[in-house]
């Protein structure tokens, strides 16, 4: 596939799209349909995506196996962080209110940063999984 | 700000924090010490919570202060605090054992895997238990299945993987069940918080969705907690999992299952509904009974150690389903008691194997499974092990001055109270098949005769030490019963009492 020239243009046009409107999905999820989970398998789908044209080594040398693994457990640490900040600023865990201010805005912050953390580690997730399954059969030598 | 108040919140969290924590460190040393560090925080905390319900009552913790019913609950009453106890305390021995007992049987760079999955499943058993929201429980019994599978799947032996897959499709059925089950209460009480979904109930309790529910979740919630015949997953998960693993399933992952049935049956539904309108008791005693007997029957034929002791796992949660049959503050109470009696003995028996086949390999070596034709005469070789072992089976068998006996002991007094004495015949003639299986280890280890050469060459220190602390646990609980035997007697009368 990676000599398709048609495949290498479209894909080149479309993943930055792909991309965006994966961003888009996560930060409109205030207001309308989507949020982290869904904008994780969109950007997590754009890497495919790409992996699928160029090859599962080129994928691997943009986002690395250690960067997937990173993620999957940064976007946890995250959305627990904000929990445990709620309760360093006086509230309960996952208390959003104290965030901020002004109780609203307090909701509007810790809403953010948990879809945010949740947009990691779904996309860390669907990337470790693709990157399993893609590589196996492919000698890793110590699979037994 | 006072800690003290948001020890429910902690008491999940902080395992969970743990977790991704050594995901991110990507190194086995770093993983254990931290996993460790949350799970001995975590056995703090229930400690403190065990203390703070005895001093004001049930704790009540909102989540992210929505009040219940909207937002979730946490909800830490008497039975609650004397399982997260057991749950957290018995990770907190395991975890330090895991260290030398992987070493060998997990392969080097799932180490920190290892720890990561194991902070996760009990994260989940934890949540489970403390949570006071029916979806949540389903939410946290997926993050300690998912988990345990992945633990189970680690095992050296090729078959782990296929005794992993098996309670993945069984557990998932369990999971659907229950989630199914929640989905008919939600649907008929428009409520997830499980306090308010009892009271709504009480209006529309034989509806037709209220039993469909109730039948959804008593099976679902029996199959994760391997109520005869829905036990086949569990011989074959115990037997290949990494000893260490197994010995901390065995006393948590199935006696959390039956903290879920206990919670639906006396805190949801009712007993006037379980125990009055439905044939439930009846059922519960065949099934029980036949636990008791067809499981402990069938270890005393197995060849392998872990598997025996499997089998034995599923006749003793006969005994603790018996307790839950009768229907009275007494069969409560010994159910409870047995839940953490039982669960104490088997992660002590578990914890002891673990030592043995490390010794049974040879240096640098996959350790073998612990078959009877290795263990002959191992009693001269690791002498502390096999007495361990020893005592262990004796709180099986429940010979007095063990924790075992003394859950016996009130089961006996609740069947006593019924008035149904064929029960106690029962219980004392499976007690026998007890002696069977656990002889046949005396038998082998003791009195066969060693191989040739054979010099002393005890367990690991590190892994010697939390398992005889269990094994001591097991007779100080036989001897002194303030602790159990109060906290699962007032829990009892709590359920009890909530459900009339």
């Amino acid at each position: 596939m990676e000599s398709s020239l048609v495949l290498r243009v479209v894909g080149k046009l479309l993943i930055p799209f792909i991309l965006l409107f994966a961003l888009y999905v996560q930060f409109h999820g205030d207001f309308g349909p989507g949020g982290g989970f869904q904008a994780g398998t969109i950007f997590a789908a754009g890497i495919v995506f790409y992996a699928l044209i160029f090859g599962l080594d080129k994928t691997r040398q943009v986002v690395p196996d250690r960067l997937v693994e990173t993620m999957l457990a940064a976007g946890v640490l995250l959305y627990a962080g904000v929990g445990v900040a709620g309760l360093l600023l006086g509230g309960n865990f996952l208390d959003y209110f104290v965030l901020d201010q002004d109780p609203i805005h307090g909701q509007h912050r810790g809403i953010f940063w948990v879809e945010a953390g949740v947009a990691i580690t779904v996309c860390g997730v669907m990337l470790k999984i693709f990157y399993m399954f893609a590589s196996r059969g492919q000698s890793e030598g110590n699979e037994e | 700000m006072s800690l003290s108040v948001h020890l429910p919140a902690l008491q999940v969290v902080l395992p969970l924090l743990s977790a991704p924590l050594a995901v991110l460190l990507r190194h086995g040393g770093f993983a254990f010490a931290i996993v460790t560090a949350g799970a001995w925080a975590a056995f703090a905390i229930a400690i403190g919570l065990w203390l703070q319900v005895g001093e004001s009552g049930t704790i009540s913790y909102h989540i992210g202060s929505w009040p219940p019913p909207w937002g979730i609950e946490y909800r830490v009453d008497r039975l609650a605090s004397f399982v997260l106890l057991l749950v957290s305390g018995i990770a907190a021995i395991v975890l330090p054992y895991s260290r030398a007992s992987i070493e060998r049987e997990v392969p080097r760079d799932l180490h920190y895997l290892y720890y990561a999955m194991f902070g996760l499943c009990l994260t989940g058993l934890l949540g489970i238990v403390i949570t006071g929201d029916a979806f949540n429980i389903f939410v946290f019994l997926e993050i300690s299945s998912l988990s345990t599978y992945v633990l189970i799947a680690m095992g050296r032996d090729r078959r782990a993987l296929a005794a992993a897959y098996r309670y993945l499709i069984m557990g998932s059925i369990g999971a659907t069940f229950i989630v199914i089950g929640i989905g008919f209460l939600y649907l008929t009480t428009g409520t997830l918080n499980l306090v308010d979904m009892a009271e709504r109930l009480r209006a529309v309790e034989s509806s037709r969705p209220v039993l469909a529910a109730l039948a959804f979740i008593t099976v679902g919630v029996s199959l994760k907690l391997a109520l005869f015949p829905l036990h086949q997953w569990l011989p074959n998960a115990y037997t290949y999992a990494p000893s260490a693993v197994t010995a901390f399933l065995a006393a948590t992952a199935t006696k959390v299952s039956v903290y879920v049935l206990i919670r639906f049956w006396y805190s949801v539904f009712g007993e006037s509904l379980i125990f009055e309108k439905l044939p439930l008791p009846q059922i519960l005693l065949l099934l029980s009974l036949a636990a008791m007997f067809v499981a402990s029957f069938t270890a005393i034929f197995q060849d392998n150690l872990k598997r025996l002791f499997a089998y034995s796992s599923v006749g003793q949660i006969g005994y603790i389903t018996l307790g839950m049959s009768f229907d009275s503050v007494n069969g409560l109470n010994a159910a409870i008691l047995h839940l953490f009696n039982h669960g104490i003995t088997k992660a002590a028996i578990f914890l002891l194997i673990g030592g043995m086949v490390l010794g049974l390999a040879k240096a640098g070596a996959v350790p073998p499974a612990p078959t009877f034709d290795r263990l002959a005469g191992l009693a001269k070789r690791m002498p502390l092990t096999c007495f361990g072992i020893v005592i262990a089976g004796l709180s099986l068998i429940g010979v007095p001055g063990t924790a075992g006996f003394v859950s016996k002991w009130y089961l006996i007094l609740a069947a006593l109270e019924k008035g149904q004495f064929w029960i106690v015949g029962a219980i004392l003639l499976s007690s026998l098949l007890a002696i069977a299986y656990v002889w046949r280890f005396v038998e082998v280890a003791y009195f066969k005769p060693a191989p040739e050469g054979t010099t002393r060459q005890e367990a690991p220190l590190s892994m010697l030490i939390p398992a005889w602390i269990l094994v001591i646990g097991t007779i100080w609980f036989g001897l002194d019963t303030s602790f159990t035997v109060g906290t699962a007697t007032e829990a009892a009368q709590q359920l009890v009492k909530v459900g009339r």
